[in-house]
């Protein structure tokens, strides 16, 4: 498209492959600016005074060692559910199942931890990582095994099993395990020692968050450096090219579909071991779903995901200090949608470049 | 089962199933001109939350029902831009879509969480139809927004398949280049439908807080606009089979009340599972079947329109 100036001077908007160094670093950023203004706007508009909500958020995140070290804690099941998701997207497999895999991971840790009484813990923790990989990746693969032979809509399936595994949740422990001993509230009798993770030092941060460190330098290595990962590039970008190339396109649905369940569902074994040491309901505020705004912001690049899930803990965090003053936590959603807004937006921007042609009529040069 | 219960399991069949259906339709509509929205639970969600506060402050449920359509088509509007003008990706602009009514909505209704509906939509009697035997409770006991649907759905398959402009907006959905070529404003066509969806979305949510339920709950769509996405290709992008399946998967949420109301033995839980679990199989059955049928999605669905590389 080329945009006539003053005379003979052009402005062409073209394609291109490598956006600029610039662009890259100052979209998001301003995304976050425009996300923070235009909620701000609400705020004001509402009769609350954005400066305050905002000052009070940040100094409630960075104010306090409390208030970091719980960004941190919040930023575990985010950078897990983030990893796991953003592996699935990498094949344009929409996971949107991750708040559900995650509750089925709690829920099998939970299950391991409750009838192995008497299980050591360098057996009990490995064994309950297991089960809740496993639980979390069955859930996946219940969509992703229609998705893979009869090519129905992943999206759907794997969010319809969100509900169903929030609400087994539920059901077991407002039903069979509800703590006798809890006062009837919908708890689990709380883990024993050895089935709790080591936290370090005196803070809540505990170890599910090496398991994600981990598993984001994993990620990067076999997405960016194995041929499964080439595969797995190349079936996401052109299903077409891939399928000339010989590869096993079901195979591979498959055997994503189960890692990314299984990490979404690690991100719940940590939850309840590291964190709440019992089940209970509501266990995640929707991590599974942030998650996909976290992995969509980070262009799917592992490293870059656990960045943004900082950030994002962060949020969750401010979200939590701000309810004290009257403003519901739900507008942390709010924020995140608008942000994620601003980014698709500012997509444009990479995809194309300006370029100024002085001197030029249009038409001289075959674009 | 006698029949009064049988009547009354039709007769909220037709209810539950109706936030479902002006859901779908407005899917249906925007579905067809290639533009994939999962935004609609979000859609829902803010159409049913501005519905119920101007419902309570003008104590008007006609204003509420205005405000919740228009409030479903700004929805709507933020993604045609994003995905008709700056080519975004429609999954995640859907998906966005959906988080920011969540959070929206929840802000935005915090204060009215208990507040009851002064004037809610209310049943009302037609003369000859309402009082027929067995179909008149089933059918016509309901309020305005029920019996509108049962002229919407057949006038939006008549726009579609018996109309220029229903030609013209399944052209842009089919192929948008030769659409195009032909005259057809491609970029306008997608707004216009993907707005009206919006609305359409938005007038499902208010159902449920002006006539349904009829208050407002946090996140109180529950799926319901997940389901709608469902339901459209369960419908095979035809309203007429919307209006069929929408009452199917609202007999099976009247179904599991019921259930649980005749006391039986199955834990409410897995009641509630019901509806998810049924939509995963039906699509799974449907989709194997449109595949045998060699019917699918419109061609262009999901894919940005770029003149430039026709």
């Amino acid at each position: 498209m080329k945009l006539r100036l003053t005379g003979r001077n052009i402005l062409q908007v073209e394609k291109t492959m490598t956006p600029s160094p610039v662009m890259v670093v100052l979209v998001p950023v301003a995304s976050i600016v425009l996300a923070l203004a235009v909620c701000g706007l609400f705020f004001y508009l509402s009769g609350k005074d954005p400066g305050y909500i905002y000052g009070k958020m940040f100094s409630g995140v960075v104010g306090s060692t409390y208030g970091l070290t719980e960004t941190v804690v919040k930023s575990i099941p985010l950078m897990l559910c983030g990893l796991g998701v953003g592996l699935a997207f990498r094949m344009q497999l929409w996971n949107i199942g991750g708040e559900g895999q995650l509750y089925m991971g709690a829920f099998a840790a939970t299950g391991i931890a409750l009838f192995f009484p008497d299980w050591p813990a360098w057996v009990l923790l490995p064994v309950m990582v297991i089960a809740a990989c496993l639980a979390g990746g069955f859930l996946a693969l219940l969509a992703a095994v229609p998705r893979a032979y009869l090519g129905v809509n992943e999206i759907i399936m794997t969010l319809m099993l969100n509900y169903v595994a929030i609400l087994w949740v539920d059901y077991l422990v407002y039903g069979p395990w509800r703590d006798p001993q809890g006062f009837n509230f919908p708890l689990t009798a709380p883990f024993r020692e050895e089935a709790v993770l080591p936290t370090f030092g005196d803070t809540r941060i505990h170890m599910g968050l090496l398991f994600g460190l981990l598993l984001a330098v994993v990620f990067y290595f076999v997405i960016y450096r194995t041929k499964w990962g080439f595969e797995v590039r190349v079936i996401g970008e052109s299903p077409e090219a891939a399928r000339y190339a010989g590869m096993n396109i079901t195979r591979n649905i498959l055997l994503v579909m189960l890692a990314s369940g299984a990490v979404c569902g690690l991100a719940g074994m940590a939850e309840v071991s590291g964190l709440m040491h019992r089940l209970q309901p509501g266990l995640s505020p929707g991590y599974g779903y942030t998650a996909i705004i976290i992995a969509w912001l980070a262009k799917l690049n592992p490293i870059a995901i656990v960045l943004v899930a900082f950030l994002f803990g962060g949020l969750q965090v401010g979200g939590y200090v701000v309810q004290t003053s009257g403003i519901p936590s739900t507008m942390v959603a709010m924020l995140q949608g608008t942000l994620l807004f601003f980014v698709l937006g500012g997509e444009i921007l990479l995809r194309y470049r300006l370029r100024f042609m002085p001197g030029m009529r249009a038409g001289d040069e075959s674009a | 089962m006698s029949m009064d219960v049988l009547t009354m399991i039709l007769a909220t069949a037709v209810t539950a199933g109706t936030p479902i259906l002006y859901a779908a339709l407005g899917e249906v509509l925007c579905e067809r001109v290639g533009v994939l929205n999962l935004g609609v639970e979000g859609m829902m969600l803010v159409g049913a939350v501005t519905g119920f506060m101007v419902g309570v402050g003008t104590a008007n449920p006609w204003l509420g029902l205005l405000a919740a359509t228009l409030a479903g088509g700004a929805m709507a509007l933020i993604h045609a831009f994003l995905t008709v003008s700056l080519k975004a990706n429609q999954v995640v602009s859907g998906l966005a879509l959906t988080l920011f009514g969540t959070g929206f909505s929840g802000y935005l209704g915090k204060s009215m969480i208990g507040t009851p509906l002064p004037n809610p939509f209310k049943d009302v009697h037609l003369p000859v139809l309402s009082d027929l035997p067995f179909v008149g409770p089933v059918l016509f006991q309901h309020d305005m927004l029920v019996l509108a649907s049962y002229v919407l759905a057949p006038a939006l398959w008549f726009l579609l398949f018996h109309t220029r402009a229903g030609l013209n907006l399944r052209a842009v959905g089919e192929n948008p280049a030769a659409a195009d070529s032909l005259g057809v404003n491609v970029f306008l066509t997608r707004y216009i439908y993907v707005i009206a969806g919006g609305m359409l979305a938005g007038i499902g949510g208010a159902y449920l807080s002006l006539a349904y339920v009829p208050t407002w709950m946090e996140n109180m769509v529950a799926g319901r606009g997940w389901i709608a996405v469902a339901l459209v290709i369960f419908a095979t992008w035809n309203p007429l089979n919307a209006l069929i399946g929408s009452y199917i998967f609202g007999g099976v949420h009247a179904l599991g009340f019921r259930l649980q109301a005749l006391e039986v033995t199955v834990s409410p839980y897995f009641l509630k599972m019901l509806p998810y679990i049924l939509t995963i199989v039906v699509l799974i059955i449907v989709t194997r079947n449109n595949k045998v049928r060699r019917i699918g999605a419109p061609q262009a669905l999901g894919l940005p329109y770029d003149r430039e590389e026709r």
